[in-house]
């Protein structure tokens, strides 16, 4: 399966479902629903973290956070 | 989920006087409206039992009409992760405090309206009347947003809607006009929590006397954290949840995706969002360079660089004007008042005490000033993207770069500046770690130990040893901060595992009304909460320093005196007959036989109990004791004469190469510094951990030194 971590800078990805852990809720809360588009913007020099555009706004997650966002 | 809402008209009679909450997302401009409503009558705590500010300032909406504005941290959701957010939800779930809000003005950044709302509706849910603020219209219609704002306020149950842009003061006078009304409650909530669990639901509505279901339930969920639950209450509460094995953390989730959806349905109805996909906002463009892998720490180290050289340059000027005057009081206290105990007490112990608290201001508010604006620019989310990796490798934050480095100024103001990371673990190991960075005040220390043992000749023709030197005790304070963060990230449980998951906001310019207000703020926070401590201990040292048990001072000063009959310009030698004898002198004389292992005498004793005040009293001490007289001119008679005390038990120098070095050691770890104790109790809020702190870096100073001198000597 596709996770958000693995897109290249400029790729869009669809969110299928995000896997079960406690940061689910603050994830979702930050508008990460299953269903929208997000975009990879870029990574951070050494690699993580990484910046993703959702829902009209920039943010930016930990590689092993992206991991959890699965993709269609 | 119900989609039809109703009003009723709200039972609250017209008071005189109202109680606001200002509430919302972080950077939706919740402090630019705060700073409008309140100006500069503004009052800032602490929240009971947290280190987190409660912020509240009085309004005058209209003639006779008054409020108390509550800021509340920002927050995403009822759903706390830090200290920071615990405290919206304790404030809006406690309506048995008397401070508990009339309504609550939810601040939405119109540009973000959907991820905005989530908060909104949960609140607007636990039946507090609310108000809806949308800022930063401007730049929102800029971009060719458009919002139909009544069929917006019909969806969320008639809410007052009020558009704003809170960075120039458009739309403050509508909303001033909207709380004098009586705002009604939504009386249908927007998000049906009740067949989550039926039972314990109404149960606890009845027996808690919740005004919603939602109320109800967010008890349900947060019980082992609100702080204004008894212990039996919460025990009911663990038990309902027990009873009916509800898995909290699934509802939370169910109820999060239902608001959305909610969400989202009404807003394709009222909002249209500017196609923008084939454009590149400012915003990104500034990303590309600020976060590029040399641009990127260019420019984060020259930033790093200016907010250094301002705290340590620009300080400098108001800082000996605060000296002057305080000194200048002093003799003027001393040569008006009688001569007595309380006048000696006032001229040398409270006055000096103060102006030892004041001389931090002008380090605390530059330090300040510069994190506001970068705080304000959204540059410092940029400063956590690029340090996020590096630093959590010892156990630190992205957010811990900033203190660390103005430690080298002054821990004071860098640990006050902790504040910023929300992870509880990660600012608890900054707050350690942070006084090991060698601070100006161990300046003086440091070049005069360094100019009594190390010559000051080039090595292979360009380098200076005194310089390499100065610079290897810069590195030292360096490592021990590094080396003590990885051991405490192994040490120290986390409550919660860390996160990042943060938003990079859109670049914007300062307003420069909160920056002020920022620096403001902290300066007097830290002059009337840590300067209690700093002021009380000062007094203490005094004390030790200018008196001694029964007539010992005076006698030692007589027979001194008289030894020294018909000699002239003894008074330097009298004042160092009295500190010897004095409190502070048999601590130094008692405490020898701990610290002759790391090659020290009873006088540098003495130095090490009075320079617990400052580090930088060590040299006013030993111009002191070595009779140089206190208004010495410059470092050079202190030093010569150092280099001239012997050891009366080599016969050599008391200052050798290994006993300098073991000094140069113990200063760059030992706490030695009264003030950070003082912050550090009151950013821990207890005294556990400056405690800890203070035995550790003592301990490790300790060793260091013995290590040091016994290997050297």
């Amino acid at each position: 399966m596709k996770t958000l971590d693995q897109l290249k800078p400029g790729e869009r990805g669809l969110i299928a479902n995000i896997t079960s852990s406690d940061l689910t809720i603050k994830l979702l809360e930050m508008g990460l629903l299953p269903g929208k588009t997000v975009r990879f913007n870029f990574r951070a020099p050494f690699g993580d973290p990484v910046s993703i555009q959702i829902s009209g706004y920039s943010l930016s997650l930990r590689l092993d956070e992206a991991h959890l966002i699965e993709l269609a | 989920m119900s989609t039809k809402t109703a009003t009723v008209p709200a039972l609250r009679v017209q008071k005189t006087h109202l109680t606001i909450a200002l509430a919302g997302n972080p950077n939706a401009g919740k402090s630019s409206l705060f700073n409008l409503l309140t100006g500069l009558n503004q009052k800032v705590g602490n929240y009971p039992g947290v280190t987190v500010d409660r912020k509240t300032g009085k309004s005058t909406l209209a003639k006779g009409v008054t409020a108390e504005i509550i800021d509340l941290p920002g927050t995403y959701s009822m759903y706390p992760r830090s200290n920071d957010e615990q405290v919206v939800t304790d404030v809006l779930l406690n309506h048995h405090n008397p401070q508990y809000p009339d309504a609550v003005v939810v601040v939405a950044d119109l540009n973000n309206l959907e991820r905005n709302l989530l908060l909104f509706t949960q609140i607007q849910d636990l039946g507090i009347p609310t108000v809806l603020v949308l800022n930063m219209a401007d730049l929102a219609h800029k971009r060719g947003l458009k919002i139909d704002v009544s069929r917006l306020s019909q969806a969320f149950g008639n809410v007052p809607v009020v558009k704003m842009n809170a960075r120039v003061g458009q739309g403050v006078d509508e909303l001033k006009e909207v709380l004098q009304t009586t705002i009604s409650k939504s009386t249908t909530p927007f998000y049906e929590v009740y067949p989550l669990a039926p039972e314990p639901i109404a149960e606890i509505k009845h027996q808690f006397k919740c005004q919603t279901y939602y109320e109800a339930y967010q008890l349900l969920q947060h019980h082992s954290f609100l702080k204004f639950l008894t212990g039996a209450e919460k025990a009911q509460l663990v038990q309902l949840s027990a009873q009916s094995k509800l898995n909290l953390s699934a509802l939370q989730i169910e109820e999060t995706k239902a608001r959305y959806q909610h969400i989202q349905s009404i807003l394709d109805e009222v909002l249209i969002l500017p196609d923008e996909s084939n454009s590149t906002p400012l915003s990104e463009k500034i990303d590309k360079i600020v976060t590029h892998k040399v641009w990127g720490y260019l420019i984060f180290f020259s930033i790093l660089f200016l907010v250094f050289q301002a705290i340590f340059a620009w300080a400098e000027t108001p800082m000996d004007l605060i000296d002057v005057t305080f000194s200048q009081l002093s003799e003027l206290v001393k040569n008006n008042l009688p001569a007595g105990v309380l006048t000696n007490l006032l001229a040398e112990g409270i006055l000096p005490g103060i102006g030892g608290i004041v001389i931090f201001v002008p380090q605390i508010a530059i330090l300040f000033i510069f994190i506001a604006i970068l705080e304000e620019t959204g540059y410092m989310a940029r400063v956590v993207f690029l340090m996020d990796k590096i630093m959590r490798k010892v156990g630190l934050n992205g957010r811990s770069v900033v203190p660390l480095i103005s430690g080298l100024a002054c821990a004071v103001p860098a640990i006050m500046a902790t504040r910023s990371i929300d992870n509880w673990k990660d600012r608890l190991i900054t707050i350690f770690v942070t006084p090991f960075m060698s601070c100006s005040a161990r300046l003086p220390v440091y070049t005069i130990l360094i100019a009594l043992v190390v010559p000051d000749k080039p090595l292979w023709g360009f380098i200076n040893l005194q310089g390499l030197t100065l610079m290897g005790m810069y590195l030292l304070g360096f490592l021990a901060a590094m080396l003590s963060a990885l051991a405490m990230k192994y040490i120290i449980r986390a409550q919660k595992s860390g996160f990042l998951v943060m938003e990079l906001p859109t670049y914007r310019w300062p307003r420069w009304g909160n920056v002020l207000m920022a620096a403001l703020e902290k300066s007097k926070t830290f002059v009337f909460e840590a300067g209690k401590v700093i002021l009380a201990v000062s007094i203490v040292l005094w004390v030790l320093a200018s008196y001694g048990p029964d007539n010992r001072m005076e006698e030692a000063a007589q027979k001194f005196t008289a030894q020294h009959q018909g000699d002239v310009n003894i008074e330097n030698d009298l004042a160092s007959v009295r500190l010897s004898n004095s409190y502070a002198g048999i601590l130094g004389k008692w405490i020898e036989p701990a610290i002759r292992p790391l090659g020290y005498d009873w006088k540098i004793g003495i130095a090490l109990v009075t320079s617990f005040a400052a580090r930088e009293v060590f040299v006013g001490t030993m111009a002191t004791l070595y009779s140089v007289g206190a208004d010495f001119n410059d470092d050079s008679t202190i030093k010569s004469r150092m280099r001239s005390e012997v050891n009366p038990e080599t016969g050599g120098p008391r200052y050798t190469l290994a006993v300098a070095f073991s000094l140069l050691v113990f200063y760059a770890f030992a706490m030695q510094c009264m003030s950070t104790v003082a912050i550090v109790y009151r950013e821990t809020n207890g005294w556990k951990w400056p405690i800890i702190q203070t035995v550790y870096m003592t301990a490790l100073a300790y060793v260091s030194a013995l290590i040091i001198f016994q290997t050297l000597s």
